[in-house]
């Protein structure tokens, strides 16, 4: 028990938390708190340009480290402006604490100056928020919002703490391990519905593994045991965008990505398979494809720590409550007691997957002249696939052709926006890596459109040294929209061009780093070198085919067996993917 | 699965539901603190699910617990949902779907109280009839003066609407009331 001030128990309670660095932006009504962070040296802060920034880095933080993220703004235009990152969070599952400073209690509720209602306006966004209105509770709530980040199903919360809260002084009480006694996450899988699920899988004669980012987020012993699993059964395993990494895109079982812009085997296998497992991934709607014709013939098997995933899109035969390392621990052990791999009676599945396989579906045509999207993706990856690499991404076609060329070999390694489809995630995320991560490459695989929407983070990244490489694959169009539109409103291409581009190069070099530009496949390669042996950040223009379109592709209304393959891609086919009907609807 | 998805062509399926709805009835025990009936109502209103009657109020003083009472109406999936969704909140503590555990006990439905201030005013044969009724409905009569009385009622909801009703004609003016507070029959506690 010790007496402090509101300001001070925050930093305390960020010691006791474990944390290292924090992001943020001061401002009036975290003054105070700013005030203790200038005169301690444990906990770093890093000051970004862009209260969305501070989120998105903490979110990189976060989810590169298995840590949670913290980040630190102001009342009013702070707070909303956290918002995007909050439920990019919530959507994603990352664990991540926001402390927003609030007016002081006496003028809450009176239009002062950078009020707004952060808890009402937070509260979809957030697993769980408090606005703290006594001192002597300040320490308790800190440490529970910990506790609720990160356990369960991680997610944001907020801590809204108005500034007379933090100049007044209280006791601090240190961190307790059950705050509350309302929320129980369940950790521990039920033990017959396990069994039940090692019994179907021994039956299983075309059996598929679909993990999520549920395994990357149980932590590294998780994928472990993922890898352990895929051994053992000898299965075939896909992934969801956010599952990249937790199985090694050089395992000979991986059927690479499912889902929309998924493998045509992965999807195939989805759909013809007569047993599903899926381990921490949530049956989104960019996965199941038409929701009707789904896996018509499988008996489905749902590992996932929120219950209220279970049957919430597909209803599931087997569902199983619980952490997904400690239920694959359980069933890595039963399996073991009790089964063994069937090579002969899984021969004709896998003989089924390598026909599909062999459609290559992620071909594309090469070109000496401009440099393919894809091409730029592959080399990214062969260059720098020795090192310890780290990918964060915007969204769009970038962000599905890094999905598909990059191979993932560990977890935590690739950091994307996939729930929320936020544009401006990857470039601060890529700074949150980073400061995690000094010595590591970090590289945001970019577009010229997503880039510029955080861009002011690269003077952050200046500020910090924090040698991000920000690879953007330009070619001048918002690609996925150009794409969309190509495909349903007969390519009137509204909106979806930019036409007036900064000269990225001299951008890098305005913010103080390295610009590099590159538009010919031959000398795409030394380009790259110069990209990672440059030791601060750069600013990679990449200039790429402009219509490249990303394939394959499941079009929208149709079933995983009627992917749109890059060879069959012809205009014609493009133009007609989509009927008239669905066009109405969109 | 019962519903039927309509192939689109959009980035979204647009669903249509076949399956029937059911009312339901759930108590949900919450701790009481600030903005907690906000996270409840949120969820509904954010998630699209129906709010048929709501009623909240302090049920255990020293554990600052309280008691809401929802009525809602969705199919089975959607009602499935809702508890889950329900329990996710940090400060619940239990959702019981009370009109399950009615039919796992095989009673019909749990036991519904709504209680309604009406007020009526009127003269002459017209006051003389809501007078009468009010009785027959076994209402009290808790204000009146020479123009008007206020009735308080007790009782399932249609007897309420019903009451509501029938005093439409004769001077009906005002009408308040709680919205459901539900039981379980028998001794077996929440």
């Amino acid at each position: 028990m010790q007496e402090m001030t509101g300001a001070e128990m925050v930093v305390q309670a960020l010691r006791d938390n474990g944390v290292k660095h924090i992001f943020g932006y001061p401002g009036g009504a975290v003054l105070p708190i700013y005030d203790e962070l200038f005169q301690q040296e444990d906990i770093e802060h890093i000051l970004v340009r862009h209260e969305q920034g501070a989120g998105h880095a903490a979110e990189g933080y976060a989810r590169s480290t298995g840590n949670v993220g913290v980040m630190l703004v102001t009342s009013g235009p702070g707070a909303t402006n956290a918002v995007t990152p909050l439920q990019d969070a919530l959507m994603d599952s990352i664990p991540l604490v926001c402390i927003t400073g609030q007016v002081p209690t006496t003028l809450i509720g009176s239009d002062a100056f950078q009020e707004c209602d952060t808890v009402g306006i937070t509260r979809p966004c957030t697993k769980h928020n408090w606005l703290v209105r006594d001192v002597n509770e300040l320490a308790a709530i800190l440490h529970e919002a910990f506790h609720v980040a990160r356990t369960g199903r991680p997610g944001p919360v907020v801590v809204d703490i108005p500034k007379d809260i933090q100049f007044s002084t209280g006791t601090y009480t240190p961190p307790q391990t059950a705050p509350r006694t309302s929320y129980h996450p369940r950790v521990h899988g039920d033990a017959e519905a396990i069994k039940a699920a090692i019994e179907l899988m021994k039956t299983a004669k075309r059996p598929v593994i679909y993990s999520g980012g549920g395994v990357v987020n149980a932590g590294t012993e998780a994928s472990l045991l993922l890898r352990e699993l895929v051994n053992l059964t000898g299965f075939p395993i896909t992934s969801t965008l956010m599952g990249l990494g937790a199985y090694p895109a050089s395992g000979e079982n991986w059927l690479g990505m499912l889902g929309m812009h998924g493998t045509y085997e992965a999807n195939m296998v989805m759909h013809d398979c007569d047993v599903m497992l899926c381990i921490g991934a949530r049956f989104d709607d960019r996965i199941t494809g038409r929701i009707d014709a789904f896996s018509p013939n499988s008996k489905k098997i749902h590992i996932d720590v929120d219950p209220s995933s279970i049957n919430k899109n597909v209803r599931v035969d087997i569902p199983i409550i619980g952490d997904a390392g400690t239920v694959l621990e359980d069933m890595v052990r039963l399996w073991r007691a009790t089964a063994k791999a069937d090579k002969d009676g899984l021969k004709p599945w896998w003989d089924q997957i390598n026909r599909w396989r062999s459609r290559n579906s992620l071909a594309y045509k090469h070109s000496d002249d401009v440099i393919m999207p894809q091409y730029a993706i592959q080399r990214l990856y062969e260059l720098t696939k020795d090192r310890k690499t780290y990918i964060t991404t915007e969204v769009g076609q970038h962000q599905m052709w890094a999905a598909q060329h990059f191979g993932f070999e560990e977890p935590n390694r690739w950091m994307t926006s996939g729930g929320l489809g936020t544009m401006g995630y990857g470039l601060p995320a890529a700074l949150g890596v980073q400061i995690a991560h000094p010595d590591a490459l970090v590289i945001d695989v970019a577009g010229d459109a997503s880039v510029q929407m955080t861009i002011q983070e690269m003077s952050s990244a200046v500020q910090y040294n924090a040698a991000i490489k920000i690879f953007i694959l330009n070619n001048q169009y918002m690609g996925m929209v150009r794409q969309w539109q190509q495909l349903l409103h007969g390519n009137r291409l509204s909106h979806s061009y930019t036409e007036a581009m900064p000269d990225f190069v001299k951008l890098a070099e305005a913010y103080g780093c390295h610009g590099i530009r590159c538009d010919k496949p031959s000398e795409l390669d030394a380009a790259i070198k110069e990209m990672i042996e440059t030791p601060g950040p750069v600013i990679f223009d990449c200039r790429v085919a402009n219509l490249a379109n990303c394939f394959p592709m499941i079009p929208s209304g149709k079933a995983h067996n009627e992917m749109l393959l890059p060879d069959e891609a012809t205009d014609e086919a493009v133009a007609n993917a989509i009927d008239e009907k669905g066009r109405m609807l969109v | 699965m019962s519903a039927h998805l309509q192939p689109t062509g959009s980035a979204y399926f647009i669903t249509k539901e076949t399956s029937k709805a059911e009312k339901r009835t759930l108590a949900v025990l919450v701790d009481n603190e600030p903005g907690v009936l906000a996270r409840v109502i949120g969820l509904f209103s954010g998630r699209g699910y129906n709010i048929d009657s709501l009623t909240v109020s302090e049920t255990e003083h020293e554990q600052h617990l309280s008691r809401i009472t929802i009525v809602t109406h969705g199919t089975p999936n959607v009602i499935e949902q809702i508890k889950h969704q329900l329990e996710r909140i940090v400060p619940v503590h239990r959702v019981v779907d009370l009109s399950e555990v009615a039919q796992e006990r095989n009673q019909d439905n749990p036991l519904e109280r709504e209680l309604a201030m009406i007020k009526v005013k009127g003269k002459g044969d017209a006051r003389v009839e809501a007078l009468r009724l009010a009785d027959a409905f076994r209402a009290h009569v808790i204000d009146a003066n020479t123009e008007h009385f206020i009735f308080e009622i007790t009782g399932r909801v249609s007897k309420i609407e019903q009451f509501i009703a029938i005093m439409k004609p004769l001077g009906l003016v005002e009408v308040c009331r709680t919205g459901v507070a539900a039981m379980n029959r028998g001794p077996e506690g929440l």
